[in-house]
């Protein structure tokens, strides 16, 4: 199993939320490795909080969470790092410093392989500027490997943000929202080759989505949740669209939208 | 992944750049650490440690004895007011200047949308004034005083008085022309002089910068009055060359901390005031 | 139109007063402690004198031999600036570091204090003292200038750095890089500009502090001021006054146009 979740509940990141304390609760599932799951639901349903817990980003109020078959909260401090080297979270608007080469920036996906000082000769002169041409070639973006990120639209940041996915040396990768800044054509070109590099390393993929025509058309299992609840966890050929109609029903009564932006910290809560 | 394409396939455009721009740094700063005889392993000598360990040894405890601390006091009191007094010279020359040197203060600007070409030459050498008063470091000023009028306070108080109103009247006039001349422009039109412009139109606009700018001036005043004694303008820096040259570490030590005390409490003041005025 | 329309006086309130009266009560205590002695300098006797004193200046020396080792000098006065810049930017940023909290509120609050008391003692004082360990000349300016510089330095980088927004730091560091390296990736680029823009006007500062520094015998332009002004070589110093001045414009104008280069591209 690459993860196991048993009755998880996480609190929210902020504390505004007085009269909703949870952002997840009670969640309970098992991820295989190799599985590639979709996570659907409202704005503010904790698709952002589950997958931050899945990254050992936030640690869970109560519940039994393992990732590899190891606990990662009952591990020191160094040994959880080790493991966070494994799980690759793309966030979905990948935070990249403005004047940052593209491909300083994609190059930072080897970071945790590296040594402090491979990592600073890097800077001066790209390590692995191959490879990141590569991973940059599997989005159409090989062009830009060496501009700079600024210069670069918010569909091909996007982008940039998941070469550097296909840098790491990950076993789970967990994508946020992927496609937000996509057109249809680009977006169909990301889960391909993301379900692909999944497949070809038999990583676990986990990808929260708002398209959830393009969830169901690609992934075999669905993770639907609302309100920090998991509403129905099937195989998508089993997903009808009454289902969807319910799960999406009222949307905008739902949890505001700050919920899911909240800000995060590693180990302690905030 | 780890059978990557070796990297010269995807040559780096900036890498010769950055080769030229180390190399070219490199040239430059040979001859920068012989200029400057750069040394650091001198600091290791024998020699040097045993004096250094000296001096250094004298430092605890700080001299604390009355007399010196009294003696203390008043120079430090001296170092207060010299940079007080230069600085209040320095506004009472820097408003005039500032005044001459505005370009939004201008009444014939506005007549013909052009200053005229008297106006200009006076306005322009003002602030050449202005340049010349703040580009000559306080400590030279107050080098040549010092053979003018003597060893002494006399000597700190004008050259801080020279320094900074050329600095004052720079900011000022840079102050007053970038805070909005809609309302200095309105009362100008309608007959009113200079000064009323100034004080109805612009100063109020500007205060809080105008006041802030002079508070941080006043802080930097109190070291530059402290520097200007090492050449005989009195106050804290004389005492400390004196017991300098002496090597007298314990007077040293009690020095410096009430040197550190005084830069805290301005910093105090200052922000105090910043808060309280502006 | 009626100009009291436009602004109405500012009200004061006592405590605003109270501060007017105390600057007041500063500024007379002031004037009336020190031993001023104006009639040096505005009797008809004492004009004459400072007149000659200042005729004295021109023609500056611009004798060939004299004019290269003024050069010299200057070139000294130069490296110390940038010399002790350079070595300021380097440990101010390391300390930086520490000094943000990134290793612990203990090291930040011992870190902030090291660089106060660096910065607090101006470059002239720190030169007084290192003359003891580093002999005369310019190698103990140059580390005078670094030693205030690094405190100036140290406590802007370490504002920068605790203002800066923690997410490109945290992103890397939830997939598996380390402190160091997730701070050389995210947070260093993104401060970088501004960085170096702060070092720039610290450097404009600094050959300001440079050509001083030699009054008390830590080399340069300063040094040889002093020199002939002691032995009233009036002419001598009016080139060395000049050469500061073309040298601090020069510097100036190097420094506005990296820093326009800087925030331009």
């Amino acid at each position: 199993m690459a993860f196991e979740l048993r009755g998880i509940s996480v609190r929210h990141a902020v504390a505004a939320h007085a009269d909703v304390p949870y952002a997840l609760y009670d969640i309970s599932l098992s991820l295989a490795q190799g599985e590639q799951v979709a996570l659907i639901g409202p704005s503010g349903a904790g698709k952002t909080t589950l997958l931050h817990t899945l990254a050992c980003a936030r640690q869970a109020m109560s519940g039994e969470f393992t990732a590899f078959s190891v606990s990662p909260w009952s591990m020191r401090h160094e040994q959880r790092h080790t493991l966070r080297a494994r799980l690759f979270l793309a966030p979905q608007t990948p935070p990249l410093p403005p004047r940052q080469r593209v491909v300083t920036a994609v190059l930072a996906g080897r970071l945790p392989q590296w040594g402090f000082w491979q990592a600073i000769a890097s800077l001066i002169r790209p390590r692995e500027a191959g490879a990141a041409h590569a991973a940059l070639a599997r989005f159409n973006l090989q062009d830009k490997l060496y501009a700079r990120v600024d210069r670069l639209s918010g569909g091909e940041r996007q982008r940039c943000g998941m070469a550097r996915l296909l840098l790491s040396s990950a076993d789970a990768f967990l994508v946020d929202e992927p496609l937000s800044a996509l057109d249809p054509t680009l977006a169909t070109q990301m889960l391909a080759v993301l379900k692909q590099e999944a497949q070809t390393r038999n990583a676990t993929l986990v990808c929260s989505l708002h398209q959830v025509e393009l969830a169901l058309a690609n992934f075999p299992r669905i993770i639907a949740l609302r309100e920090g609840r998991i509403v129905f966890d099937l195989p998508s050929a089993q997903v009808s669209a009454e289902m969807i109609a319910a799960l999406y029903q009222n949307e905008h009564t739902a949890l505001p939208e700050a919920a899911e932006k909240a800000p995060y910290c590693m180990g302690t809560p905030c | 992944m780890s059978a990557a394409q070796p990297t010269s396939k995807y040559p780096d455009p900036a890498w010769h750049g950055r080769v030229m721009l180390a190399v070219v740094a490199l040239l430059l700063l040979w001859p920068m650490l012989q200029a400057s005889e750069f040394q650091p392993w001198i600091l290791f000598d024998k020699q040097s440690l045993s004096s250094t360990w000296q001096f250094l040894s004298g430092f605890v405890p700080p001299a604390h004895s009355p007399e010196f601390l009294a003696m203390l006091l008043e120079a430090t009191w001296q170092t207060v007011a010299i940079a007080t007094s230069g600085l209040v010279l320095a506004l009472l020359a820097a408003i005039p200047l500032t005044l001459l040197a505005t370009a939004s203060l201008s009444v014939s600007r506005l007549e013909s949308g052009r200053m005229r070409n008297i106006a200009v030459l006076v306005r322009q050498s003002a602030r050449w004034l202005l340049v010349v008063l703040r580009s000559v470091p306080e400590l030279v000023w107050a080098l040549l005083f010092v053979r003018i009028v003597g060893l002494g306070p006399t000597a700190g108080v004008l050259a801080i008085a020279l320094t900074y109103s050329g600095m004052l009247g720079k900011v000022y006039a840079e102050i007053l022309e970038s805070s909005d001349t809609h309302a200095t422009e309105a009362l100008l039109r309608n007959g009113s002089g200079r000064l009323a412009a100034l004080f109805y139109g612009a100063l109020p606009e500007a205060s809080a910068e105008l006041v802030s700018y002079t508070t941080y001036r006043w802080e930097c005043a109190i070291r530059g009055s402290v520097i200007m004694g090492f050449v005989g303008a009195g106050g804290i820096g004389q005492r400390m060359d004196e017991s300098m040259k002496m090597l007298a570490g314990a007077e040293v030590s009690s020095m410096l901390i009430i040197f550190v005390l005084l830069v805290a409490a301005a910093d105090q003041v200052s922000t105090f005031m910043r808060k309280r005025l502006a | 139109m009626d100009s009291r329309e436009l602004t109405p006086p500012p009200a004061m309130t006592p405590a605003t007063v109270l501060v007017l009266l105390g600057l007041l009560v500063l500024v007379i205590a002031s004037f009336t402690t020190l031993d001023l002695k104006w009639g040096e300098l505005f009797t008809a006797d004492a004009l004459r004198s400072s007149s000659e004193f200042l005729g004295g200046f021109a023609p500056p020396e611009m004798a060939t031999p004299y004019l290269i080792k003024v050069a010299q000098a200057t070139w000294e006065t130069f490296s110390m600036s940038a010399l002790g810049t350079l070595i300021a930017l380097v440990l101010g940023l390391a300390l930086a570091l520490p000094g943000s909290g990134r290793f612990g509120v203990t090291a930040r609050a011992v870190i902030r204090l090291k660089l106060n008391v660096l910065r607090s003692i101006p470059e002239l004082v720190w030169a007084v003292i290192l003359l003891i360990a580093a002999g005369l000349g310019p190698f103990a300016g140059t580390l005078a200038l670094a030693a205030h510089t690094t405190g100036v330095l140290g406590r802007l980088f370490a504002d920068a750095l605790e203002n800066l927004p923690r997410e490109h730091e945290e992103t890397l560091r939830i997939n598996g890089a380390t402190p160091m390296t997730a701070f050389f990736y995210a947070a260093l680029p993104q401060i970088l500009p501004q960085l170096l823009s702060y070092t720039l006007y610290r450097w404009e500062n600094n050959i300001r502090a440079a050509a001083i520094l030699g009054v008390v015998g830590a080399g340069g332009l300063g040094q040889m001021l002093k020199y002939h002004l002691s032995l009233f070589h009036m002419q001598q110093a009016a080139t060395v006054i000049l050469a500061m001045l073309v040298m601090i414009m020069l510097v100036d104008g190097a420094s506005f146009w990296m820093r326009r280069k800087l925030n331009g591209v």
